[in-house]
């Protein structure tokens, strides 16, 4: 199966170590920009769960034993960057491929 | 007064004659017993007031209320069907009828009876004792009355120097009085201290400007030349002084029990048995009006462990019995450590002395052992108290001595640590004796799930009456969670194997600037949402960087990161400082038109405050363009910082203030208005003690009064309310500022994470005492440390709101998509008393089906 990539944004529009939101075929996304981590960019679903808010990208980037979380800023639940699973609860939100060309940052459309 | 009327309950009725502070804890322990529900419960008090805590009695005199000092304001007592009555004598027992006579002339039956009469001050039979102007110190109407002399004359005198009279001394200094003491013995502390040690203490003492005679005894009170009285001494000299206060030792208020017919001691006394009986089986004593083997018990712990007696026995329950108790003390008399223990003389036979006396830093320690050297009989302690704990352990333990017994009372040098560590206590020991815990009590506290000293304390209530156990006790219940291999874990999250104390540490000293070197240097990882904002926060408290900055921006949790406060709906609120509370007409206006533009919610907060909710992420700086623009600066509600300094209008405009609270509202305000520290910070300024302001309830709270201002310190409201510790009274400005410099740096410097000042301070070792003694003596010696800190702050201030709008990157963060100029359509409201408000879920299906 071939990938559709999309363009999103430019890699200045993100923020080191933080997330910003944007909008991709009229779903909200967080995207992260993780320079440490192996792919440095991911991209889930901006929409808390628990909060029913549209809040995660403005949460703080944690690492927890190895894997690359965002807590949300409301209730401070914890989802895996890369999978979109809640680390506390059974929950797993939409998260999408995405990676940085040059100074273009794209996102997997499945 | 309904205690004639016939009872409408079959239930036998007991009655307590006295509401101290004895007859009070007997309520509790029947009432804890479910006694209540056995007895008709009858209290009769001599004073106006309810129980109230005498060994804190000094404490009016410094800023506590008869409020403050009550032991219950009559709720435990309605609730649980006891009736009382205060102002109400008993002046005779008619054992034969089984009935009381009051002063009123009514008369009460009883089935079964508890004198909790306490004791009186005894007052010498001096000519001229009665004359105007002479007192004693026993109730909260003699304070009153001492304080009313007091305002009006300058010398005063205390005559008897042992523990109360001491305390007295401390009293009259404390109300302005150039004080002397006179003691009729040879030295001070006749029973606790030997011969050596009341001469150390009385040096101490007059170190302090309190004139001491010993061996002196006074022979007749008369009109004095220069002051008030004369007092004429028998060896021929004389004192001038204005107020005389007899604190000459107590006698049991036992003149009902003497009217009756019961057993009474050669010199006073209730006789009473293991049960607290009299001899009249059906009349039980309590307290200092009874009298155990011959002995009078006149300390508080005694007389609860009595109360328990009795209060058991009557309930059938004869496990508990009062077989003696241990009268050794530990205080602190007018700043000087002085503790006695068991046989503080030497008396027993054969026993053998250790003395270490350093006459430099002025403390003098004996202890007194067996014949063999194996064990602790008695010890005597005067500058230094530290020593205290350990050999009272070894006392009332009976334990064996180490090999070199004066290890436990010599300075510790190099090495040798003295203390007794809270493993080798057997589970019997004492560990608090006003609620009488043992080691045990403790120990199956944590077994049952007990995590803290907090939690240990709320189950037992070890270390909550006088509190002298409390370092004591943290070392047994740390001891206690090792023991269960609990780990007490004090690292801040994975990432950083310190506390919180220590990162602060290791940043300052290291003058590291950023998390990516502390984390390169001192942690491990990445990092998380625990560690980020700790450090973030502790960078700028240190370092006062702007928090936006680009190596910042990443620590900061969403409030601090888009200077606002997130609400449900990942809208902002937006909360301007206002100083005190104080705005002028024209700012108030342009708070009002930037509502009504932008259609936010506008609300007054409990600080004092205007609050504006509903901002998105973009209008954020829009609305702050407009507010920075009229004056306004960010009110940091979003930050682990100062929130508002609450004030009243005080004697600017109010006829009962005493003194400008709203200036020093303002300028404290602004003083710490950049502060950021381990959670958020409450101020109030009230004008006078009518305390409107409710400064008590606040982190700092300060009080105007006639001498000056009141500083009260870790004061909460919330979720679990503390009034704030009365830190120091009467200081002038400067000294006001200094004080609060020192303690919120000093809490900035070593609080946990997201600990509150009323948290920390209840985990202070030696609480407030070691608070006032670090900032006020400078013990820890960083008094200038703390100083520079605080100015540091105050110096490099900015509004982070100003600083924002000027740089152009951090302003790129605040779009709602990076990508798309539209808004979150998820954020909906409807109207609700004329305003916004977030739409519920409901409300949003039903818009949406509206419009579909």
């Amino acid at each position: 199966m071939t990938m559709q990539w999309k363009l999103v944004c430019k890699q200045s529009d993100l923020v080191k170590g933080a997330g910003v939101a944007a909008m991709v075929n009229g779903q909200q996304v967080a995207l992260f920009y993780v320079p440490e981590a192996e792919s440095q960019i991911f991209a889930i679903s901006n929409w808390d769960p628990f909060g029913k808010a549209n809040v995660l990208s403005r949460g703080l980037v944690a690492h927890l034993q190895g894997e690359w979380t965002v807590a949300s800023p409301l209730y401070k639940q914890h989802f895996v960057l890369s999978s979109g699973k809640c680390l506390e609860d059974d929950v797993t939100i939409p998260s999408w491929q995405a990676k940085l060309e040059g100074e273009n940052v794209y996102i997997a459309e499945s | 007064m309904s205690a004639n009327s016939p009872l409408s309950t079959k239930k036998p009725r007991l009655v307590v004659v006295g509401n101290g502070m004895v007859g009070h804890h007997f309520v509790e322990q029947i009432i804890e017993k479910g006694g209540h529900e056995n007895f008709h419960i009858t209290v009769f008090g001599e004073e106006p007031h309810l129980a109230y805590d005498r060994v804190h009695l000094s404490e009016y005199f410094t800023g506590k209320g008869a409020a403050d000092l009550a032991m219950t304001d009559g709720t435990l007592y309605d609730d649980n069907g006891v009736q009382y009555f205060t102002n109400s004598l008993v002046t005779e027992i008619d054992r034969d009828n089984k009935q009381l006579l009051l002063q009123s002339g009514d008369s009460v039956s009883y089935d079964k009876l508890v004198l909790a009469t306490g004791s009186y001050p005894f007052v010498p039979p001096i000519p001229g004792h009665k004359r105007d102007n002479t007192f004693v110190y026993r109730t909260l109407e003699d304070l009153d009355d001492i304080r009313d002399c007091a305002k009006q004359v300058s010398k005063g005198t205390v005559v008897g120097g042992g523990l109360l009279g001491l305390e007295a001394a401390n009293a009259l200094k404390n109300l302005g009085l150039e004080t002397s003491v006179v003691e009729f013995a040879p030295r001070l502390m006749p029973v606790q201290l030997d011969e050596k040690g009341g001469s150390v203490l009385k040096e101490m003492i007059e170190g302090l400007d309190v004139t001491v005679y010993t061996d002196t005894a006074t022979q007749e009170i008369v009109d004095g030349e220069s002051s008030f009285h004369r007092m004429n001494f028998a060896d021929g000299t004389h004192l001038e002084t204005d107020l005389i206060l007899f604190s000459a030792g107590i006698r049991p208020q036992d003149a009902l029990a003497k009217q009756s017919g019961l057993e009474m001691g050669e010199r006073g006394g209730i006789t009473i048995n293991n049960n607290c009986q009299t001899s009249d089986e059906n009349v039980y004593a309590i307290g200092e009006c009874a009298l155990w083997n011959n002995s009078i018990y006149g300390l508080v712990a005694p007389g609860y462990t009595m109360a328990k007696a009795a209060a058991g026995h009557l309930l059938g329950d004869e496990s508990i019995s009062f077989t003696g108790a241990d009268m050794s003390t530990k205080l602190k008399l007018l700043g000087c450590d002085v503790g006695s223990i068991g046989d503080a003389h030497a008396k027993s036979q054969g026993c053998k002395v250790f003395v270490y006396q350093d006459e430099i830093q002025q403390s003098y320690r004996k202890m007194v052992v067996s014949e063999d050297g194996q064990k602790l009989l008695g010890a005597v302690l005067v500058g230094d108290n530290s020593f205290y704990d350990t050999l009272l352990q070894y006392y009332l333990n009976a334990m064996d001595l180490p090999e070199q017994p004066q290890s436990l009372i010599l300075p510790a040098m190099d090495g040798a640590p003295a203390a007794l560590g809270a493993d080798a206590l057997p589970a019997t020991a004492s560990i608090c004796s006003c609620h009488n815990v043992t080691k045990q009590d403790i120990s199956d506290a944590v077994a049952n799930g007990a995590m803290s000293v907090g939690d240990v304390k709320g189950i037992t209530k070890a270390a909550t009456g006088c509190g002298g156990c409390a370092a004591l006790l943290k070392n047994v219940v740390d001891n206690e969670l090792l023991s269960l291999g609990v780990e007490v874990s004090t690292d801040i999250c994975e990432h950083f194997a310190f506390t919180r104390q220590d990162l602060y540490n290791i940043i300052k000293i290291e003058e590291i600037k950023s998390f990516a070197e502390l984390l390169e240097k001192h942690g491990k990882g990445h990092g998380c949402e625990i560690c980020k904002p700790a450090v973030g926060s502790i960078l700028a408290s240190v370092w006062n960087e702007y928090v936006l900055k680009k190596e910042h921006i990443v620590l900061q949790d969403t409030n601090d990161r888009f200077l606002g406060n997130m609400q449900k709906d990942g809208t902002y609120s937006i909360v301007p400082r206002i100083p005190g509370g104080e705005i002028t007409p024209e700012k108030l206006i342009v708070l009002g038109e930037v509502a009504k533009e932008y259609k936010l919610y506008t609300k007054i907060t409990g600080g004092q405050r205007i609050d504006l909710f509903g901002a998105t992420l973009p209008q954020l700086p829009e609305i702050w363009t407009k507010l920075v623009n009229a004056g306004f600066e960010t009110g940091q509600a979003y930050g682990k910082s100062l929130r508002t300094v609450k004030s009243c209008v005080g004697s600017t405009w109010c006829r009962f203030g005493v003194d400008d609270s709203m200036t020093m509202a303002v300028d404290l305000e602004n003083r710490y208005k950049g502060l950021r520290s381990p959670h958020k910070i409450k101020f109030a300024v009230s004008g006078c003690t009518r305390e409107c302001a409710e400064a008590q309830s606040k982190d700092i709270g300060v009080i105007a009064t006639e001498g000056g201002w009141n500083l009260y310190v870790c004061g909460n409201g919330g979720m679990k309310p503390r009034h704030g510790d009365l830190f120091a009274t009467d200081l002038d400005r400067e000294t006001l500022i200094k004080y609060i410099d020192r303690v919120l740096m000093f809490y900035t410097k070593t609080a946990d994470r997201l600990q509150r000042t009323s948290v920390w301070m209840d985990g202070l070792e030696g609480g407030l005492e070691y608070l006032q003694e670090v900032v006020i003596e400078d013990k820890l010696g960083m008094c200038s440390e703390l100083d520079a800190a605080m100015d540091y702050v105050v110096d490099t201030f900015q509004c982070e709101w100003k600083t924002t709008l000027e740089d152009p990157e951090a302003l790129k963060t605040f779009r709602q998509f990076v990508n798309y100029d539209g808004e979150d359509e998820n954020v909906v409201f409807v109207e609700e008393r004329d305003q916004i408000r977030p739409a519920t879920e409901e409300e949003k299906q039903n818009l949406i089906a509206k419009v579909g």
